[in-house]
């Protein structure tokens, strides 16, 4: 009974997903494994016996796992500096890191491209530099190339997450250590890095399923040698038509996904330490020693030259240089030349995108909060808390002809209705949130809140009083997240789209599926637009929260 | 299929937001038809309107994904059809689709003024809207700039001198893709003593380039796009070159690129009357409309493909600089049906593996 009661907060959220992730899944999963139309008798359990599918699930782990150490190599260093240290601009870096979060793929490849690829700026240089015949560095179609993106895209959910942490965490431990003679490594060693160990097996357990799952990453920048899971998924469900293929690897994939849930709840508790929570501006000082201003000068390098430095070739390509009007692109974005039926004015396009992007925020919180309160305080929640990530590690083209067969009969003919997209980006922005709120949530110290009932105050009050004001950066963080997992369109590629609600990175897709100068560009302006509707919104949660 | 009365309750508000405004009582609401189509898909909405008006009728497309997915996806909504009809059904596709059994048939009037070799299903369940080739372009400034001619066959491109030149675009998740690796086949079938296999045995010796689809192959890796990649030669349309020109704004007088010839496959695109449509008098009128001289008119501009209409004229950039091609291959719908899978899965354990 105790366990209901405290269970109850999770029910809408629950039930969310069960209408919406689980059931679709066991339909589509009844319509594959049935014999005949379209399955030859492959199930989850004989499906690696093809030594292919074998050597591809393989691939798929070893470079999710080489992925997520890389991006924690890069992304601890520059949480610690955010957390611990104050200087001018941190909001814009800060917003900055979130940008490529949301960058279509084909995109992020024009910008390597353009800085990085046989005829970019680096290897231009290079070449006049030492009079080579050949560019030095040929990444297209390298693993390299592939991990290199991963770090690219997910360096913000460690930078955000851990650093989210961090932030709030009192430097009392850290100067009792410092008093004690302990030198910095030391410091870092055992004692940050322990007391932050839930946050970073959160962000890591992010970063892993994000690369676990990769399609567009793996398929543009890795060339055609390279296939996880889910590209192999996508091919046999989307093109061959072999759903029960299909259906066995996307099990292979959640039940992989389920284990990593498991562990990294496992890992979570092994750190349950209720910490000091304070206010983030308490704990940042300004990076007075040398130490200090060699990390803060190496991160914020790190972030201009791999994140940032990417997306201005970008920008520079929406202008026109050549002709009068360096404006034309842009300009270009507001006429109909063909008068098409399809066509999208931007602001309809930045419209759209930002009404979803609130909408799968509010959903997910609505949702969410909850949610992380009660499993907060749950004895015995691993395995729920594992299958509450599945959805991150679930095959989007599965689920999307999930959907295509389960919700087709009114009055839940939901497959042409625009309330499935918010649906689907909320499927995955809500386990996102929730693994990256949790560990902020356990981590308040109950004693505090104890105190204030002993006070008389009500749960609504602590929860005013105590919770919010201390949980507000973690959960803020979070925010962001699932704002930009729907500006990013994650997990809706699949659905069957109306073309009266297109979105930013639909336009973008629709400009580079047709050759010709004017494009080009126009994808490049589009791009550029998102990046400063990404980078204002995140700044703009920020900011809200700071009130 | 099973459903819940809670489930009802809790989506009540998903479903009032979908519930269409009510309308003042009009002398006849406008009835709907809905197409299902591919996201390359396009139209000049002062035609559409056209039909709107003519019909009372409202046009809904649903853009389903590239040609294959958006097949799968009415294969897989069988049993309560998404759309009255379904566009973008290609001549690679075409032994699915009417396998899957998912269409009425249609002999429209308007068939009559279409040539035959388009018509390639004799029950007019799939009637043929436009047609395109999938073929090699190259790069002018780069080819000239290190003096080298255009190569002039398939065979041509494993050539020593074309290493590491061309980008093609992958066969299992691209339609240019398939339809270059189809043209390959027809070009070097299968039993002869260099058949395809050898080919793309000699084309990966030569450094080939693969995309996982068009936009990547054609702005990220070919030289001759506004992305600038590194390589001279790509697979695209026999078409772009005056894509080109048209989208440089009167910048262009010619094409940047040109065409490789003996590279063509020739595709033809469809549209059919989906299975159990509510709506079959409408769904008949739009597939009367998709073949009469207005939209096939409309057709060039908006997607880069031709008419089959041989009364639609062509616009102007496309007489100048997009003619079709005058030679190119194609395989029967037969044939293509009984080795795609098996080609597909072949050509990547011979080329990426």
């Amino acid at each position: 009974m105790r366990m209901l009661k405290q269970i109850a907060p999770a029910a809408p959220a629950l039930l969310f997903l069960a209408v919406f992730f689980a059931w679709p899944l066991v339909e589509i999963g009844r319509v594959s494994f049935t014999p005949g139309a379209f399955g030859r008798g492959v199930t989850p359990l004989t499906v690696l016996r093809d030594p292919a599918y074998l050597s591809v699930a393989l691939f798929t782990l070893w470079q999710a796992a080489l992925s997520t150490a890389l991006t924690l190599l890069a992304g601890l260093p520059i949480a610690l500096a955010f957390a611990r240290y104050r200087f001018a601009g941190q909001g814009f870096w800060r917003a900055a890191a979130v940008v490529p979060f949301v960058m279509p793929t084909v995109v992020v490849a024009a910008a390597f491209s353009a800085l990085l690829g046989p005829r970019g700026l680096v290897n231009q240089m290079l070449q006049a530099l030492f009079s080579l015949e050949q560019p030095p560095i040929q990444l297209f179609g390298s693993l390299p190339f592939v991990l290199l993106a991963h770090v690219f895209y997910n360096v913000a959910v460690v930078i955000r997450l851990v650093g989210g942490f961090l932030a709030n965490l009192s430097p009392s431990l850290e100067e009792a250590a410092a008093g004690l003679g302990a030198g910095r490594w030391q410091i870092v060693r055992s004692v940050l890095l322990p007391l932050s160990l839930p946050a970073i097996g959160a962000a890591s357990a992010l970063v892993f399923l994000f690369s676990f799952t990769s399609f567009g990453v793996v398929l543009i920048l890795g060339g055609a040698r390279f296939a996880t899971l889910e590209v192999e998924i996508y091919q046999q469900a989307t093109q061959m038509l072999r759903l029960d293929v299909a259906a066995s690897l996307a099990v292979i994939q959640m039940a992989i996904t389920l284990l990593v849930g498991w562990a990294s709840a496992w890992l979570e508790a092994q750190s349950g330490a209720s910490l000091e929570v304070r206010p983030g501006s308490d704990v940042q000082r300004k990076p007075t020693t040398l130490a200090a201003r060699a990390l803060l000068f190496g991160s914020l390098t790190f972030i201009a030259l791999v994140l940032l430095a990417p997306m201005i070739t970008l920008i520079v390509r929406s202008f026109d240089w050549e002709s009068g009007s360096p404006w034309r692109y842009y300009t270009a974005l507001g006429q109909n030349i063909r008068g098409a039926l399809f066509f999208v004015p931007p602001q309809v396009a930045i419209g759209n995108s930002l009404f979803f992007a609130l909408v799968t925020m509010a959903l997910t919180l609505l949702l969410g909060l909850p949610l992380a309160y009660a499993l907060a305080y749950l004895k015995r929640r691993r395995w729920l808390e594992a299958i509450l990530i599945l959805p991150l590690g679930t095959s989007a083209a599965t689920l999307g002809l999930g959907f295509l067969v389960t919700f087709d009969q009114p009055p839940l003919d939901l497959r042409r209705s625009f309330v499935l997209l918010p649906v689907a980006h909320t499927l995955v922005a809500l386990p996102f949130f929730v693994r990256a709120a949790l560990p902020a949530f356990r981590a308040l110290d109950q004693r505090l809140r104890e105190a204030a009932r002993g006070l008389g105050a009500g749960p609504l009050q602590v929860m005013r009083y105590i919770d919010l004001p201390l949980l507000a950066p973690p959960i803020a963080a979070a925010a962001v997240f699932a704002f930009a997992v729907s500006l990013g369109e994650f997990g809706a590629s699949l659905l069957i789209a109306r073309p009266e609600y297109p979105t930013m990175p639909v336009v973008i897709y629709r400009f580079l599926s047709q050759p010709g100068a004017l494009n080009y560009g126009q994808a490049m302006a589009m791009s550029s637009l998102l990046m400063l509707v990404t980078a204002s919104s995140a700044a703009l949660i920020e900011w809200i929260r700071a009130r | 299929m099973r459903k819940h009365s809670w489930l009802l309750l809790f989506l009540l508000s998903a479903c009032a937001v979908q519930a269409p405004p009510p309308r003042a009582a009009e002398p006849a609401a406008p009835r709907t038809v809905t197409v299902m189509t591919h996201d390359s898909f396009s139209a000049s909405e002062s035609v559409i309107a056209e039909f709107e008006r003519a019909h009372n009728a409202k046009v809904v497309v649903l853009k389903s994904g590239d040609a294959g997915s958006t097949l799968n996806k009415a294969i897989l909504s069988k049993d309560a059809p998404l759309a009255d009809v379904i566009y973008g059904v290609d001549n690679t596709f075409l032994g699915r689709a009417l396998a899957a059994d998912i269409l009425e048939p249609y002999n429209a009037p308007a068939l009559a003024a279409i040539p035959d070799r388009f018509k390639l299903d004799p029950q007019n369940r799939l009637l043929p809207v436009d047609y395109g080739h999938v073929m090699v372009n190259y790069d002018k400034a780069f080819l000239e700039a290190k003096g080298l001619m255009p190569p002039t066959s398939l065979r041509a491109l494993t050539e020593p001198q074309w290493k590491g030149s061309l980008v093609v675009e992958n066969p299992a998740t691209s339609s240019p893709g398939l339809a270059f690796l189809l043209a390959t086949i027809a070009a070097f079938p299968e039993g002869s003593a260099y058949d395809w296999r050898q080919f793309w045995r000699d084309l990966r010796a030569n450094d080939v380039y693969v995309s996982p689809d068009w936009s990547d192959a054609y702005y990220n890796q070919f030289s001759g796009s506004s992305g600038k990649g590194p390589r001279p030669l790509v697979v695209s349309y026999a078409t772009s070159p005056a894509a080109e020109v048209f989208f440089s704004e009167g910048k262009l007088q010619a094409p940047p690129t040109g065409n490789v010839e003996g590279t063509a496959f020739e595709q033809i695109e469809f549209v059919g009357i989906l299975k159990g449509t509510k709506n079959r008098d409408l769904a008949e009128k739009w597939v009367d409309f998709m073949l009469s001289k207005r939209f096939q008119e409309d057709i060039p501009l908006q997607m880069f493909v031709y008419p089959v209409l041989p009364e639609a004229a062509l616009p102007e950039v496309f007489v100048k600089f997009g003619q079709p091609p005058a030679q190119f291959f194609t395989l029967s719908t037969a044939e293509i049906d009984r080795g795609r899978e098996r080609w597909i899965e072949e050509w990547e354990r011979i080329v990426v593996k």
